[in-house]
């Protein structure tokens, strides 16, 4: 007869051995399937964004007794997703609008500061505030920045005046950008869209306010009041072909007017004209609305780092050097780029942090326990496109412009669908949410 | 996606109802009980309250519609984007048919005299 330790073990042993089946059956959160790993690591995460916060909660979840610290300056947390509805005019900007401490992970500190120095050959960051930041591992997560002077004649400032709206510009400028929507629907005139050359944060966002203001127009039945310009940077409209072809005629439908190389150089609010390059030269658009996206580039404390690209596509920008699929820098081992800021080929999308930042987590653990983590990021991306306002396309691809539809054979990437519509008004900002808390 | 794990959805519809998440669910489950506490109790299921819940079920699936444009902005041919649309339109609507036809059956059941006045078919 077994002794009653010995039965204790065996009904430990038995619990342990369901709760691992339940773990396979993909029933346990993430990180709970497996031991957390103890350690004493100093992990700064610089930037609490979506990438810096969901990696925080990752980690926490991954490991015991490290000491987890992330670095951002600003209160507020901002859904950036939610800007295009903002300016939609379909949500008040309180819906893009959270608190940075409300998702920043039990077990991990936030210092309300912001790095101005990176210094990875000594493993130090330094803050705004003069604080100096030794770590064991790095993951940076600033974003990016919005580079508004790079257009002349263009200041935040005139976002809501005189037609000029900015989407990307936060809630403030999402909402201002659909008051001057707004009119303009009631006027009419020329509406200019277009997109910069540089690499940016979700490429399909100046397309789906092209297709919101045709929307709006039609809805006011304003629209023969209206012509809509699309001013691509290069000769097509999306960076995947399929999407891109897709998108062309459903602009032909709709009567949207495309140019083709024009990059937008210049703006004067006085005369409303935008002025673009385009390779036969510099041309003018006039507008009556428009919707300014700015250059778009690795913050400065990066790019004038030694964690930015040295040389190659990425380097004008200072976007940084990490391996497209850990995520890893190149040259530093012990630092991750995740979010806007990494320097790869596409992904700067909080679909994209979604599935990054398991990735770059399990490797920097894996360090910790001395093995090597198998986990690899593929590029994957999803872009809700929305191409009327109870109408997407749910576009998800990878690095190299696969279509990679989550849904295969239900939800159809290319067709126009309600059902992606209510994926992106109802279920997206929950699943970011959670995403933060590291349970999506 | 590259894995469905249900946890990501109890943890994302939790995100969406907020404090209404457990609530909810609680008051779901009591649904489902309280139909079958009631079915055992009589024995049977009472048709002349099931056609009744079930006619005014039909305004549930109604309102279930009308309530998923409104909250997503959407007009009714939105719905018509292709086949799965008109399944997830279908499913809402069955959601609000059932949902409806339970509460008014439990309702119904509950009355004063419901039990003891429910005639034979």
């Amino acid at each position: 007869m077994a002794s009653s330790t010995e039965r204790d073990l065996t009904r430990r042993s038995a619990l342990r051995l369901a709760l691992a089946g339940v773990a396979a059956a993909g029933w346990a959160r993430p990180g709970e399937a497996a031991a957390k790993v103890a350690t004493k690591a100093r992990i700064v995460i610089a930037g609490a964004g979506a990438a810096g916060l969901a990696a925080a909660s990752r980690l926490t979840q991954r490991l015991d007794g490290a000491q987890i610290t992330l670095i951002d300056a600003r209160r507020a947390h901002f859904y950036q997703p939610g800007f295009t509805l903002v300016a939609a005019g379909l949500k008040p900007k309180s819906y893009a609008i959270g608190a940075t401490r409300d998702y920043v992970a039990a077990g991990a500190t936030l210092v309300e500061d912001r790095v101005v120095a990176f210094h990875p050959e000594s493993n130090v960051v330094v803050t705004a505030g003069g604080q100096r930041f030794g770590y064991d591992f790095l993951i940076v997560a600033t974003g990016l920045q919005l580079d508004y002077a790079a257009i002349e004649g263009m200041d935040t400032r005139l976002i809501g005046v005189d037609g000029i709206g900015s989407v990307y510009g936060g809630p403030d400028a999402a909402e201002a950008t659909w008051r001057e929507l707004a009119r303009f629907v009631e006027r009419g005139g020329v509406g200019l869209f277009h997109r910069p050359e540089t690499e940016m944060k979700c490429a399909g966002a100046p397309l789906k306010y092209a297709f919101i203001a045709d929307d709006r127009l039609r809805r006011a039945e304003t629209r023969r009041k209206a012509e809509l310009i699309y001013a691509a940077q290069n000769k097509t409209l999306f960076s995947v072909p399929i999407v891109s072809e897709k998108v062309r005629m459903l602009f032909e439908e709709r009567q949207i007017r495309m140019a083709h190389d024009h990059v937008m150089t210049a703006i004067d609010p006085g005369r409303r004209v935008a002025t673009f390059k385009t390779p036969q030269g510099r041309t003018e658009i006039g507008y009556d609305f428009v919707n300014v996206i700015p250059p778009m580039r690795a913050p400065d404390p990066v790019r004038s780092s030694a964690l930015a690209w040295q040389s190659g596509i990425f380097a004008a920008d200072g976007w940084m050097e990490v391996d497209p699929a850990t995520l890893r820098h190149r040259r530093f081992p012990n630092v991750f780029g995740i979010g806007d800021v990494a320097g790869v080929p596409k992904g700067k999308t909080a679909a994209s942090v979604k599935w990054q930042v398991p990735v770059a987590v399990d490797h920097l653990v894996a360090s910790l326990q001395g093995r090597v983590s198998e986990a690899a990021y593929n590029g994957y991306t999803s872009c809700p496109l929305i191409t009327r306002i109870g109408r997407a396309m749910l576009v998800e691809f990878d690095y190299g412009n696969n279509l990679t539809p989550s849904f295969p054979g239900v939800i159809a990437p290319l067709e126009e669908l309600w059902v992606s519509w209510v994926m992106k008004d109802i279920a997206l900002k929950p699943t970011y949410l959670a995403m933060l808390r590291g349970q999506a | 996606m590259q894995q469905i794990d249900p946890m990501v959805f109890v943890a994302v519809f939790q995100e969406m109802l907020g404090l209404a998440f457990w609530p909810l669910i609680g008051f779901i489950l009591l649904m489902v009980v309280a139909v079958a506490g009631i079915v055992i109790r009589d024995g049977r299921i009472s048709p002349r309250r099931l056609v009744f819940a079930q006619g005014l079920g039909a305004f549930g699936g109604i309102l279930a519609v009308w309530a998923m444009l409104w909250f997503t902005s959407s007009r009714a041919t939105d719905l018509l984007g292709g086949p799965i649309d008109w399944l997830l339109t279908l499913a809402i609507a069955a959601a609000g048919v059932i949902g409806g036809a339970m509460i008014v059956y439990v309702a119904l059941s509950f009355g004063p005299t419901s039990a003891r006045r429910s005639p034979a078919p």
